[in-house]
């Protein structure tokens, strides 16, 4: 099992939080938060790969083949779900947030102070 | 064998009536939406106290799709609950239910959405206590919190719901993904995502760094919902911005569900690689820089919903030093007072919420002497107040004086000092801003102001709740019995929680099942599902802790009395006052409302979890 993946997925997660972090665009914003889950998906398929198997459909495969864990890809297929709704509900609070304030560059929110 | 049926049911009926209310909601009479919402939650309700009844004798367990174990193994998803599973799940039906009476005449002009969202909200809290599987738990989990991102911004004509829903949407999110990280870790691991099964797998590895890691990624995701210091920024973002209703059950059950998710996981699915004692260290000193960043914080604010939402920071630190002892007779008394928070400071943001329709503000100081004429709510604001300082016999005076006696049996005094702090710190903050807006105690301070580009006023830059819009159809002229009741009903609450004689006994044996690892592996796995039988006479109230509520009561209404006569102080004394604000201004700058800077904060708190995880 190469560790690439693992890594792949731990410099998603990291570089998106660094977008995020230094965002001067909330739609940006949002992509890097999209960034970051895609880490989840690279890591969770990473989990359940295995080296020569095929996909796990038994439809035309005779049983016992080898194939990858599809557990982890009902994981990831959830977990895009989850995504499109974030980032829907993100997307639409910032196209409220250019309404509103005028701006969609997180420096220059200043609502919320204390 | 019928109570084996309600837990999906419990989750299933609502999902169904908040599906039909999205997509027929236009259709129906306002009547009927919340008829039918409120029957929902009442009906989650009952169901719940047929668990909290069952699982007096044993755990109920029930796997979807009828895939019992064989041999303790199975290929379901799995149900489990006990004692605290089932009482939160009852304490949410409660919240919302009050939260859905509330509405009835507090968002008039409010769509059947609301309603849609609020039971879907009541899906995620309930489906997240009720599970024994760790990727359900994160679909629960997920499931409220977009609700909640919805809910916070659902005034999305306004500036500021938009800019707190933002901030607490992302960092949530990205929790969560911490969160799923550690999940897809922990499968990698096992090949399992139960909590039993991941306890009993783990049990043949030796704990390695891979464990460490996953242990801290799903502590992360719960920790960000539970708003443990650093990662708490979003919270009084959210809270000072979402519809009071909705401020309800963000404060009183849904960051509370993150320390009861750290306190399941380390108990179940951690237990056999971790045992609890390695979480403790870490738990108690985020404890203790919550409760003393929350306390001190809530102090400093003026906007009404901010000071609350800080306070339930200050309490969720005095929460996770509770728990941080994982002995039953601390997390017993963590369990009252959860509860007893839950009710108290539900009234709270509910009279808060009567003050921003009646008077079109939650400034304190705009607010000044303008609730004399509101006599119902001024007594609930200031009962609530001493309630959140510890008053007895309130709930929370019950539950602060358990955890500090389950904690001094364990050998930690300390908590004891932390824990009066907190309690008069936030019960004064409130009980300040009570006597100044109820009472009209004081010198009526004067908001200078510049008026910034949004027509925001904004005094040193800081967050004011001055120009609030209503959430209401103009001014409600006087307060309906719909927006009272749940108010009075939730301070009624609190009190009879503080009252009822085998609440504490019946809370420590909750707590007993909580922390049994192996029981719990058992019920789920090897249908073994009796539990202990009760643990007759734990102590309820004592005179020693009586002491401590007194203290912490007395001390609140000292807070709150010298801040409202601030101005007649000795000048030697208002100079120590003017001493100690300084270094607060440091505090308050770093809670920007920044999205960038609270991403670093949150990465600043992995890392931290992690080395503290791992050196302990």
């Amino acid at each position: 099992m190469s560790v690439l993946p693992y890594l792949v997925a731990g410099w998603l997660f990291l570089v998106g939080c660094h977008g995020l972090v230094t965002s001067r665009n909330l739609v940006h914003a949002v992509a890097c938060l999209t960034v970051t889950q895609s880490a989840t998906y690279v890591l969770l398929l990473a989990v359940g790969f295995r080296a020569g198997a095929t996909a796990p459909v038994f439809s035309d495969i005779p049983v016992g083949t080898r194939v990858v864990d599809p557990v982890v890809q009902a994981l990831t297929l959830t977990d895009i779900v989850v995504s499109a709704t974030i980032t829907a509900v993100l997307l639409a609070l910032t196209i409220q947030i250019h309404k509103r304030h005028g701006t969609v560059n997180p420096d220059e929110l200043r609502a919320l102070r204390d | 064998m019928v109570v084996e049926t309600l837990p999906p049911l419990m989750v299933a009926l609502p999902l169904l009536t908040a599906t039909v209310l999205a997509a027929a909601g236009r259709v129906l009479p306002r009547l009927v939406i919340d008829a039918v919402s409120l029957l929902t939650c009442l009906l989650v309700f009952a169901g719940s106290v047929a668990l909290l009844v069952a699982t007096g004798s044993r755990r109920v367990v029930s796997w979807l799709g009828g895939y019992s174990p064989e041999h303790g193994v199975s290929v379901g998803v799995v149900f489990v609950v006990d004692r605290v599973g089932a009482g939160l799940a009852a304490l949410v039906a409660v919240l919302v239910t009050a939260a859905l009476t509330y509405t009835w005449r507090y968002f008039e002009e409010v769509e059947s959405y609301f309603h849609a969202l609020i039971l879907l909200f009541l899906v995620g809290m309930v489906g997240f206590v009720l599970t024994g599987d760790l990727f359900n738990a994160f679909v629960f989990f997920e499931l409220m919190g977009a609700v909640a991102y919805a809910l916070t911004g659902y005034k999305i004509e306004e500036a500021k719901p938009l800019q707190g829903a933002l901030n607490f949407a992302v960092i949530n999110s990205l929790g969560a993904y911490c969160a799923l990280l550690g999940i897809g870790l922990v499968y990698g691991r096992t090949g399992e995502l139960g909590f039993a099964q991941v306890q009993r797998a783990l049990a043949g590895h030796h704990t390695d760094w891979l464990v460490l890691l996953a242990a801290t990624l799903v502590f992360t995701g719960f920790l960000v919902k539970g708003a443990a210091v650093p990662f708490h920024f979003w919270l009084a973002d959210a809270h000072a911005v979402a519809p009071s209703p909705v401020c309800v059950l963000f404060s009183g059950v849904m960051v509370e569900l993150g320390i009861y998710g750290v306190a399941r996981t380390a108990s179940t699915a951690f237990s056999s690689a971790l045992p609890a004692e390695r979480f403790r260290p870490v738990l108690m000193v985020a404890g203790v820089l919550t409760a003393v960043i929350g306390a001190v914080m809530c102090q400093a604010q003026s906007h009404l919903k901010r000071l609350l939402a800080f306070s339930t920071v200050g309490h969720v630190g005095v929460f996770l030093v509770a728990l941080g002892a994982f002995e039953p007779a601390a997390v017993g008394g963590l369990v009252v007072y959860v509860l007893g928070h839950a009710a108290v400071k539900g009234a709270l943001f509910l009279c808060t919420g009567i003050l921003l329709n009646t008077r079109g503000s939650v400034d304190e100081a705009q607010l000044h002497g303008r609730g004399r004429d509101l006599p119902l709510t001024r007594v609930c604001f200031l009962a609530g107040g001493l309630a959140l300082a510890a008053l007895p016999p309130f709930g929370t005076g019950l539950g602060e004086t358990l955890s500090e006696e389950g904690l001094s049996h364990a050998g930690f005094s300390w908590p004891s000092a932390l824990f009066v702090g907190v309690s008069a710190l936030t019960g004064g903050a409130v009980l300040r801003a009570g006597m100044r807006v109820f009472v009209g105690m004081g010198i009526p301070p004067s908001i200078q102001g510049e008026t910034s580009v949004q027509g925001e006023i904004s005094v040193h830059g800081e967050t004011r709740g001055v120009d609030e819009n209503r959430e209401t159809e103009g001014a409600v002229r006087s307060v309906p019995a719909t927006m009272l009741a749940p108010v009075v009903a939730l301070l009624a609450g609190g009190l009879a929680l503080g009252l009822l004689p085998g609440l504490a006994a019946s809370a420590q044996d909750a707590a007993q099942q909580l922390l049994d690892s192996a029981g719990y592996a058992a019920a789920a796995l090897d249908g073994i599902r009796a539990v202990p039988p009760p643990t007759p006479g734990a102590e309820t109230w004592s005179l020693s802790g009586l002491l401590f509520d007194m203290v912490s009561t007395l001390l609140a209404l000292l807070i709150a009395v010298t801040a409202v006569y601030s101005d007649r102080l000795p000048r030697l004394l208002r100079g120590i006052v003017h001493a100690v604000r300084l270094p607060l201004g440091a505090l308050r700058s770093t809670h920007s409302g920044h999205l960038g800077d609270y991403v670093a904060w949150l990465l600043v708190g992995v890392t931290l979890l992690a080395i503290g995880i791992a050196v302990s």
